[in-house]
């Protein structure tokens, strides 16, 4: 849970209210000038007789807001994403209206990608066997799975998905955004009823309204309120008609990408098997990054995944390539590949970064005769709770649950943001300032990635920069308590040098 | 009859008491002039009894809430359907294994086949210098990109190739997508909101509907490529309609319709759409890269200047032989889509060595118009052959590359028909090696046209392949449809 000080929210609020009494002001101003014929263009930019295509106040957040920080954004890069990157710089003549490539790059450390298990680099068992199936497959089926697009590897990832997850069968998809977005509407349609967390992502959220099934949401993270919802819900029915609903499904995800949280798995998968309710879980973040043998987190939190109906995950993040997965029974993958239309009309993933996917996958199962699988899964395990602890000494304030790789660091007030990604981009480190509308007004945050392929001297580097623009930036809002520690640990200290001097040396 | 005169004499006792009563002391009462009788008291008393139970409420039972046990047992008895039906029998799921790769001779169950099955038209797939261009990709840049475009994983790759095609088409900028079919399903809603209006076309594939769904729009519906359904539609929206003008409205067509084989008259939709005020969304996936002299798509094939249609999407999968798709435009639409387009802000981006594939495939198809001109021969070559198949007919352009065979006399349903043409091309693998497939249709898909055997024609067939197909066809359909014809 977030601790908002009341000066911090008193001061966040402040600041916003200027920067959008500004932006009004602006666009009084342009209003004036363009009636009185001396600017050129509305704000609309629209032709005669039609409506304007982006309507005037959708665009008052971008014109006004983000066009001061889009040099934080959309920041290219020249290399791989890996724990070292080359970030290209950019310019811009007209205060960020206009960005400008140059062709000069800069090395950062790499806080920002979803490179869980360093996959993006290139990797001994990996790497080779990717070009291979290149050129023995192409880059492109140019077909669909249930036309032309069914390759030997395609078959034999679905089994190893399944073999990995631990659930009967699977089936593969070419996005992560596609498979919430197309599954969901098979799974379940009108009179059904669609439960889900607060602090799903878009692709949830899209997948749902596009099912037709009514939609509730609970507070996040939040199983006592769940179990209200259900208990209501099952009692009253369907609105207006009172009819018992078809099915209910209840979905959260494993990995919370904005707070960094572990989802309460086995209260709210109690819940749903005392309610009879089915439980889809999203597992993009954590697939790979989290659990012992890097299972997920069924295995991190032991729950049986035969519990959980609908397994989902996608292979960007800690596999490195791209694509989504569901696993579940055999007869209800049977029927998605009848019914799903992304299966059915969408181009079947590419063979090469299907191949990724089941190398990589062996070097976590350790199938490839070595043990850098486990070693990942340590590696990562390690870096990410000696980074949180580090951050929460230096007086962070850090979210997201032990174990997690995912950290965001609350900043909140809107202009320290950008400040902090600037400063930072001149130490040669990369992070991601993250604003509404992805977070609520108030709660801006930078988000921290840690890697497998992070070293000890890596993460120390990072330490120090972040510690440096924090103090630059001001925002360690537990300074204080930390200072008062260690002023704890400084008089104990003293007292144990004076009665042993040799302690100083 | 003891008790009944007893109780008589009682009751006819007290009434002549009450009734003297009555009489006795209001007798001499006199207001306003009027004597006071005892009846007047009876029937005041009666009207305040009438007024009295008028003005109550009528009675409605307590609304008792559920106790936590009723609750209990309400959630005991609910049984929920299952979360999918049940297996049906015989249900086909089985769809061959490639062993190689997807050009135009394929290897199935380790024989060689003739592949009609995939969209590769300009032959790309198997290309030396596309495939180079790739492994030198995926050494530099990796498999993934391991973060969507707005947090570190725009590659420089990515902007060379939203520059190339934008450069091609002729237009100012085109933005990235990192599936074919998620590219116009986040446009759409990107571009239209509640209340806007959208016309499209009935025959429009999943993605085009799903995203005219999410947009939550008014969408109306015209007849497949009948150009004055169109018109009477846009006539019907805006005769009469002040409101019209402060709306946005679109029209959402295809180049090449997937359903069909049809190809949009485009030229004749620019007209209506400036007549009426619309503005087009046009989904060129099956012909960028396929119409037009150069291969520059519907715009160069009609001659009509690319800055008249407002928003073009393009899914890669095809004739480029690689993945993702693109969208191009105007630099405001272009760069509204960089925030508010949910397929873009919310996804991982494209991988780099699939962008640096579509910048090869243009280069070629930059460098090689000519073939063009062969896909051009071989479509025209197999509609020659296959004009006089027994039971099915061509119902696509002549132009199209994806030859749209349908049966000539339907069955019942769609499902039967569909059992059909799949046993065609189950048995034209089997007997004689050459992989087609029939249209499959999710049960989600509203478009109601009908199912036939789709041909992708590719630059890279021969001549003998075709004659193999159409030979190969004619003789299994002759056979399979005989009862039928």
């Amino acid at each position: 849970m977030v601790r908002l000080p009341f000066v911090t929210a008193a001061t966040t609020l402040l600041s916003f209210g200027v920067i959008l009494g500004f932006g009004h002001l602006r666009d009084f101003f342009r209003r004036v000038l363009h009636s009185l014929h001396f600017v050129g263009e509305p704000a609309g930019g629209n032709l005669k007789g039609y409506a304007p295509i982006c309507e005037g106040t959708d665009d008052f957040y971008v014109r006004r807001f983000f066009r001061r920080v889009q040099d934080c954004f959309e920041r290219p890069i020249a290399s791989k994403p890996d724990a070292w990157f080359d970030v290209i710089e950019r310019y811009s003549n007209d205060n960020n209206k206009t960005l400008h490539r140059t062709t000069k790059t800069s090395k950062c450390l790499n806080l920002a990608s979803f490179n869980y298990l360093g996959f993006a680099a290139a990797d001994e068992y990996c790497t080779p066997r990717v070009v291979e199936s290149l050129k023995k497959y192409s880059a492109s089926t140019c077909s669909s799975r249930v036309d032309g697009g069914n390759t030997l590897l395609h078959v034999e990832l679905e089994e190893l998905v399944a073999r990995f997850v631990r659930k009967p069968a699977a089936i593969l998809l070419g996005m992560g955004y596609t498979t919430n977005s197309s599954i969901i509407p098979a799974l379940i349609g009108r009179g059904g009823l669609i439960i889900s967390d607060s602090l799903n992502h878009n692709s949830i959220v899209s997948g749902a309204r596009a099912s037709g099934a009514s939609i509730r949401v609970f507070q996040h993270n939040n199983p006592a309120h769940l179990e209200a919802i259900l208990r209501e819900q099952v009692a009253v029915g369907q609105p207006r008609t009172h009819r018992a609903w078809k099915k209910i499904l209840v979905i959260v995800e494993g990995i919370y990408s904005m707070e960094g949280e572990l989802c309460k798995l086995p209260e709210i998968v109690s819940i749903c098997k005392k309610y009879k309710a089915y439980t889809y879980m999203d597992e993009a973040h954590s697939i790979g990054a989290v659990g012992k043998t890097g299972r997920g987190v069924c295995e991190l939190l032991g729950v049986d995944p035969a519990d959980v109906d609908i397994m989902m995950g996608t292979l960007s993040k800690s596999f490195g390539s791209s694509g989504g997965y569901i696993a579940a029974t055999k007869e209800i993958i049977h029927h998605l590949k009848h019914t799903c239309p992304s299966h059915i009309y969408g181009t079947s993933m590419s063979p090469p970064a299907v191949e990724q996917v089941i190398s990589a996958m062996k070097v976590i199962l350790g199938e490839d005769g070595t043990d850098r699988g486990a070693k990942k899964i340590a590696q990562i395990r390690d870096n990410s709770n000696f980074f949180r602890s580090e951050l929460q000494k230096m007086g962070f304030e850090v979210l997201g649950d032990a174990d997690s790789p995912v950290m965001p660091m609350m900043v909140y007030n809107p202009a320290k943001m950008p400040a902090f990604s600037r400063e930072c981009l001149k130490k040669n480190v990369a992070v991601v300032p993250v604003g509404f509308p992805a977070t609520p007004l108030l709660l801006g945050r930078i988000r921290i990635c840690i890697s497998a392929s992070h070293t000890r001297e890596d993460l120390i580097k990072g330490l120090e920069v972040i510690s440096d623009v924090g103090d630059l930036v001001g925002i360690k809002y537990f300074q204080v308590e930390q200072d008062r520690a260690t002023s704890v640990q400084n008089s104990e200290t003293e007292e144990a040098s004076v009665n042993n001097p040799r302690l100083l040396c | 009859m003891d008790l009944a005169s007893p109780v008589l004499n009682a009751t006819t006792a007290l009434l002549a008491h009450v009734s003297a009563a009555f009489k006795a002391p209001l007798a001499r009462a006199v207001v306003f002039g009027v004597h006071i009788d005892g009846h007047l008291v009876v029937e005041g008393l009666l009207i305040v009894v009438i007024v009295f139970q008028l003005s109550r409420k009528s009675y409605k039972p307590p609304k008792k809430p559920l106790s936590e046990k009723e609750i209990d047992e309400l959630c005991d008895e609910w049984e929920p359907e299952p979360l999918c039906p049940p297996v049906k029998e015989g249900a086909r799921i089985d769809t061959p294994m490639l062993e190689s790769a997807a050009g135009p001779h394929t290897t199935i169950d380790g024989k060689e086949v003739v592949n009609f099955a995939s969209a590769n038209y300009l032959g790309l797939i198997g290309n030396e210098k596309i495939i180079d261009s790739c492994v030198g990709s995926l050494e530099k840049y990796g498999v993934g990109s391991c973060g969507p475009r707005g947090f570190y994983g725009t590659i420089d790759v990515h902007l060379d190739c939203e520059a190339k095609i934008a450069k091609f088409l002729g237009t100012p900028d085109s933005i990235l997508y990192s599936y074919g079919i998620s590219t116009i399903f986040s446009v759409i809603p990107a571009f239209c909101k509640r209340g806007d209006i959208i016309v499209a076309d009935e025959a429009v594939h999943w993605a085009v509907q799903n995203g005219l769904h999410l947009s939550r729009s008014t969408v109306v519906y015209f007849k497949h490529n009948d150009m004055a359904s169109l018109a009477h539609t846009l006539e019907k929206f805006t005769h009469g309609n002040k409101r019209a003008e402060k709306i946005r409205r679109y029209i959402v067509v295809e180049s090449i319709y997937q359903n069909s084989g049809q190809i949009a008259p485009l030229d004749e939709i620019i007209r209506l759409k400036e007549k009426y005020r619309f503005r087009v969304i046009l989904e060129e996936s099956h012909s960028f890269g396929v119409l037009g002299q150069s291969g520059r798509g519907l715009a160069e094939h009609y001659g009509v200047p690319i800055d008249k249609i407002d928003i073009i999407t393009a899914g890669m999968g095809n004739a480029l032989a690689t993945d993702g798709g693109f969208c191009t435009g105007s630099v405001r639409v272009v760069d509204h889509q960089r925030l508010s387009s949910s397929g873009y802000v919310f996804s991982a981006s494209l991988p780099p060595y699939l962008a640096s594939a579509a910048v090869s495939a243009v280069n070629y198809l930059e460098e090689n118009p000519s073939v063009l001109a062969n896909l051009r021969s071989n479509i025209a070559l197999l509609h020659k052959e296959l004009s006089d198949t027994p039971g099915l007919e061509i119902s696509s352009h002549v132009l199209s590359p994806i030859v749209f065979l349908k049966l000539k006399k339907s069955m019942s349903s769609a499902n039967t028909d569909l059992d059909l043409l799949e046993t065609i091309a189950e048995r034209i693998l089997k007997e004689d090696s050459v992989f087609i497939v029939a249209s499959k249709r999710s049960t989600l898909d509203r478009c109601k046209l009908p199912v036939g055997i789709r041909l992708f024609v590719s630059a890279g067939h021969t001549e003998s392949d075709i004659s193999k197909v159409s030979s190969s066809l004619k003789r299994v359909s002759a056979s399979v449809l005989s009862d039928h014809i």
